[in-house]
């Protein structure tokens, strides 16, 4: 009994609280008591950890009460609770150890804790260990995204105390794989780190490369005499080398004071102005200073008085180079490691490439289809029966708007994609129809003529639709299943969009190729295309046979609209934007065949891709180099396109 | 033959009269001569009209007698405004930089002031280094002499591959347009050299006569762009008056039946694409200053295709049909844009010309090329009493690809 009436006494002395409300947690508290409530975030790194490493169940509770702000203290005695706000004065507090109610408070009683953000963010730290353990999955991944986004050593531990349990196996998947990451930064032992980083050297994850290259980057230090021990040198540099310009060498001796300053040109400007004296300067008049001569013998005459600091000659340059040796320097303290990093890297260099490439490539095939898409009735058009439709391109924009009209009048996605596309068919195909029998069969001699007629209307319909429909872009929502990506690594992936234009593209080249060869229509349009008098002898009835064609060519134009639509977003400029590359598409792969077609839009595709990917952040310089080159092979090499009809159906 | 070109042509000497008789009345009603009449800024219309107009008689020539479609040629007006803007951007922050240094202590070096000079130029662009193109920028002679050279050697060389590739028609059309795309949108770029997007600013401030007021250089440049003009036209006149042009115009009718005659086809196309391409790129240079800014939008396929547009309301295959083309369209179509148009109201819906105007432009183009192909030029025939044969709407020659009756002149 003795003992226990000491330690009774004990407490009430240093507390003064009451002894039966004390738990372990307030105990805590109370010893970090006055670091709470001074709440300086240099300094309440030790009260957090208090409470974190309690083990207590409440502990996890206590750091969030104390994050939202809601922990206060009760003046009279000191002790801490977590405050419910019943009006604006009074607060309800409640016992962190026990859960149950204390009673209702006057706010003037109680002070609040307020933590600024830095010791929310520490505190944050701190949760996350117990976040890892939730029953919860989603708030576990929280805890995992909160690791990424700032990792830290001390999680290290937590995190892999928490992998045991883990029940559900993405998350686990998940936790194995950041455990490793912060192994690589921030492992105890050499053989571990190095160990992490083999296993995740196989990787393409951006975010393994981010944890490898900080232990890759070196530094350039020069030294006086030899390299001193226990640094991690990269290699030695001598200046000069392309690694290291003579300029380079100096200036870094310079910042590390090694050596003078140099005296640039504007810094002898400044030094003659500011010891300008009497209209002269060393001795030569300020009128005769507009020369570098001039102002050399200035300086120099001002430097030997000692006015200004002397001009640094290219032997003292030379001769500190020298006095100096020059190295790489890694960040990372041990060798073996940064070895295994450089290696890693190099072989996720390798796979990255091999990645980029395959990319690229579908890139450039969703491009190619897209451009075969915007080309493929103007094979029609002008690839088949010769007729330059400069308005074209506004034909897909027509169709682009019909599925934007469309839309504000069907609201579900997926059954507007269905009424548009042939709706937009419809009304192409009429306005193609009309503009045939308006315009074009009065032409069919006169190509020249008819360029500049159409062009008439295409201006003409562009502003129709910028007066009608405005010029800011209008939407053209794709359904939901068209979101998102086909993902296949971290560096090939490929929108859904672009896979169903690819898939529309095939489409649109089978529903061509069977009505050109398989229908009666397409039968009689080539057979009016050869020779016109000889079909109509034959009772084929040319002007219905053209006005068809041009019809079902603009009608494909429309669909293509469409698609290019859910693509891209709806403007007047839409189809002016496809036309001097449709028309490039059809040129260059051979007119009238549609195999030249899809040839030509799969080279200028993959052109454009292979351009951009030289020079990726200048795409107007690779479209500039794509049509020049274009023009210089089109004119040099196949002037009559890369599939070239032969025989008969040449023509003229 | 032993008429002199202009006997043969009174047209010409109609013309250069009314051009002179137009330029002495503007000049004596304008602010530098002491009237009220016609404003400064209306002078520099007229002056940059007159610019449109001797582009478009270089259009008339490649296309309505050598049958050339070259959707190009306004790049070319953009390349001499271009070569004449890099001297006037150089020179007048020449004097800027030269004034503004000054006022410090000591005298300026050579290489500061041009590294002034670049740091102001090229500022907007994030750099301060002069590119090579700008080497010769403080010479005036030299920048000259780049305004018909630069655009005559793009012409000369992309001539000179298309032709003997032997593209014609459509396709070379097709290829100009891209040709004019490529190169808009090379200057589109920052690092090209020519400020990018921003393009050449203040052209209309000549350096060194910072005191003479706007009105006297605007008069200046109309009687500059009037003399150009007149000389261009009469240049473009007697090329097409003699055996030259009855071949360019037999080029335009049959390229193979002249090939097949014995003459250079090639060359000759060479020739006239050429010297119409240095006839843009001084009609360019003219004009940019008086408009005082230009950037690659300018230049962008769009305009060759207005060009076009131009000459043919004008009616091609005559000089002044050209001209009266590009006045007559470039001028209504500012004072439609210009909002000076009264709305007409159809009680359901006000028709506003700023919005419908480019409508309008498109449509009458259409009707032009299908029922008037002679164009306005096709007026003054009414009045000449020329006539066209009489053979009831039939080509005039075996292929289908001839004129057609309604085209010919007699």
């Amino acid at each position: 009994m003795k003992p226990i009436i000491l330690a009774v006494h004990v407490l009430i002395v240093s507390t003064v609280a009451t002894l039966a409300e004390t738990g372990p947690i307030q105990a805590i508290l109370q010893e970090h008591g006055d670091l709470i409530v001074k709440s300086s975030r240099k300094t309440i790194g030790p009260a957090i950890e208090a409470v974190a490493t309690s083990g207590l169940p409440e502990a996890q509770s206590v750091l969030q009460a104390w994050q939202v702000k809601s922990i206060w203290m009760r003046k009279s005695d000191g002790l801490f609770f977590l405050g419910e706000r019943i009006d604006s004065r009074t607060y309800r507090l409640i016992d962190f150890d026990t859960g149950g109610t204390v009673g209702e408070f006057p706010k003037r009683e109680l002070k609040n804790i307020k933590p600024n953000s830095g010791i929310r963010a520490l505190i944050g730290t701190a949760l996350v260990q117990f976040q890892l353990l939730d029953p919860d999955p989603d708030r576990r991944r929280e805890a995992l995204d909160a690791i990424e986004r700032s990792p830290d050593a001390s999680l290290l531990a937590p995190l892999r105390n928490s992998i045991e349990g883990e029940s559900d196996a993405g998350v686990r998947a998940r936790k194995m794989r950041i455990e490793r990451l912060l192994t690589i930064a921030h492992g105890t032992g050499v053989d571990e780190r190095v160990a992490a980083i083999e296993e995740m050297s196989t990787d393409l994850g951006v975010d393994v490369r981010a944890t490898l290259n900080p232990l890759t980057r070196t530094e350039v230090k020069a030294f006086a005499g030899e390299i001193p021990d226990g640094l991690n040198v990269a290699r030695r540099l001598s200046p000069g080398s392309d690694d290291l310009p003579r300029e380079e060498a100096y200036a870094l001796l310079v910042a590390t004071g090694l050596a003078p300053a140099t005296v640039g040109r504007d810094a002898v400007r400044e030094a003659l102005i500011a010891n300008l004296q009497d209209d002269a300067a060393g001795g030569v008049q300020a009128g005769e200073l507009g020369a570098d001569e001039a102002r050399m013998r200035a300086y120099g005459v001002l430097a030997r008085a000692g006015a200004v600091p002397p001009l640094v000659t290219e032997a003292e340059i030379d001769a500190a180079l020298d006095a100096h040796v020059f190295a790489a320097v890694y960040a990372e303290a041990s060798p073996a490691v940064a070895a295994a990093a450089e290696s890693a890297l190099a072989r996720i260099a390798n796979r990255v490439g091999l990645s980029q490439g395959a990319d690229l490539a579908l890139d450039a095939l969703s491009l190619a289809s897209i451009y075969f898409l915007a080309a493929i009735g103007l094979a029609i058009t002008f690839g088949v029966m010769g007729v330059i439709n400069m308005a074209h391109g506004e034909f897909i924009m027509m169709g682009a708007y019909t599925g934007y009209v469309v839309q504000q009048f069907v609201p579900h996605h997926t059954v507007s994609i269905l009424v548009a596309a042939p709706l937009a068919f419809a009304v192409t195909f009429g306005a193609g129809v009309a503009m045939e029998r308006l315009v074009i069969r009065w032409l069919y001699n006169r190509p020249l003529e008819t360029l500049l007629a159409t062009f008439g209307i295409s201006i003409a319909l562009q502003q129709l639709a910028k007066n009608i429909f405005g010029t800011q872009a209008r939407p053209l929502t794709s359904p939901g299943w068209l979101d998102g990506a086909w993902v296949i690594n971290d560096v090939i992936s490929i929108s859904h969009i672009r896979i169903a234009i690819f898939v529309l593209a095939l489409v649109f080249l089978g529903i061509f190729l069977f009505i050109m060869h398989r229908t009666r229509l397409g039968l009689e349009t080539r057979a009016v295309t050869q020779n016109r008098r000889m079909a109509a002898a034959m009772g084929i009835n040319p002007d219905r046979v053209n006005m068809l064609t041009f019809g079902l060519g603009s009608g494909i134009a429309g669909i293509a609209g469409v698609a290019i639509g859910l693509y891209a977003k709806v403007t007047s400029d839409l189809g002016a934007d496809y036309i001097v590359q449709s028309f490039m598409t059809v040129v260059v792969g051979g007119v009238g065949n549609i195999w030249g077609t899809l040839l030509g839009a799969t080279g200028i595709g993959f052109l454009q891709k292979g351009i951009e990917w030289f020079n990726p952040s200048n795409t107007l310089a690779a479209q500039t180099y794509m049509i020049i080159f274009i023009i210089v092979v089109f004119i040099q090499l196949r002037p009559q396109g890369l599939i070239a009809l032969k025989g008969r159906a040449a023509g003229n | 033959m032993s008429q002199s070109v202009l006997a043969r042509n009174p047209s010409v000497l109609v013309f250069l009269a009314i051009l002179g008789l137009f330029t002495l009345g503007v000049t004596l009603m304008s602010e530098w001569a002491g009237s009220e009449v016609v404003s400064t800024s209306f002078v520099k219309t007229l002056g940059k009209t007159l610019c449109l107009a001797l582009v478009a008689v270089a259009m008339d020539l490649v296309w309505g007698y050598a049958g050339i479609l070259s959707l190009g040629h306004f790049a070319f007006f953009g390349l001499g405004g271009y070569m004449i803007g890099m001297w006037l951007m150089y020179e007048r922050t020449h004097g800027i930089v030269v004034s503004s240094l000054a006022e410090a202590p000591i005298p300026p070096t050579e290489a500061e002031i041009v590294g002034a000079i670049g740091n102001q130029i090229f500022g907007v662009v994030g750099s301060r280094e002069f590119p090579a193109i700008w080497a010769f920028a403080d010479s005036l002679a030299l920048q000259l002499l780049f305004v018909v050279l630069v655009p005559g050697l793009l012409a000369l060389a992309f001539g000179w591959l298309a032709f003997r590739s032997r593209v014609t028609g459509v396709y070379l059309s097709i290829l100009t347009q891209a040709m004019t795309l490529a190169l808009a949108l090379y200057l589109f770029q920052n690092d090209s050299g020519l400020r990018g997007n921003n393009g050449l600013s203040g052209l209309q401030n000549l350096p060194g006569l910072d005191h003479v007021p706007q009105s006297s250089v605007s008069i200046w440049f109309f009687w500059a762009s009037a003399g150009a003009l007149a000389l261009g036209y009469a240049l473009s006149a007697w090329i097409v008056s003699g055996k030259f042009g009855s071949v360019i115009r037999g080029i335009r009718d049959n390229e193979s039946r002249v090939r097949f005659l014995g003459y250079p086809v090639e060359a000759y196309k060479l020739f006239v694409f050429t010297v119409t391409a240095m006839i843009a790129g001084i009609a360019g240079a003219l004009y940019y200053p008086q408009a005082g800014i230009i950037n690659p939008a300018e230049i962008a396929p769009i305009a060759s295709i207005y060009l076009a547009v131009w000459v043919a309301i004008g009616g091609r295959g005559r000089l002044y049909g050209a001209v009266i083309g590009a006045a007559f369209v470039s001028l209504v179509s500012s004072w439609f844009t210009g909002g000076q148009a009264p709305d007409v109201n159809l009680g359901f819906y006000t028709i506003k010309w700023v919005d419908w105007w480019l409508v309008l432009l498109g449509l009458s183009f259409v009707a032009v090329t299908l029922l008037a192909p002679k164009g306005i030029g096709g007026l003054v025939d009414l009045w000449t009493g020329r006539q066209a044969p009489d053979r009831h709407g039939a080509d005039l020659g075996p292929d289908a690809g001839s004129l057609r009756e309604a085209e010919a002149e007699r």
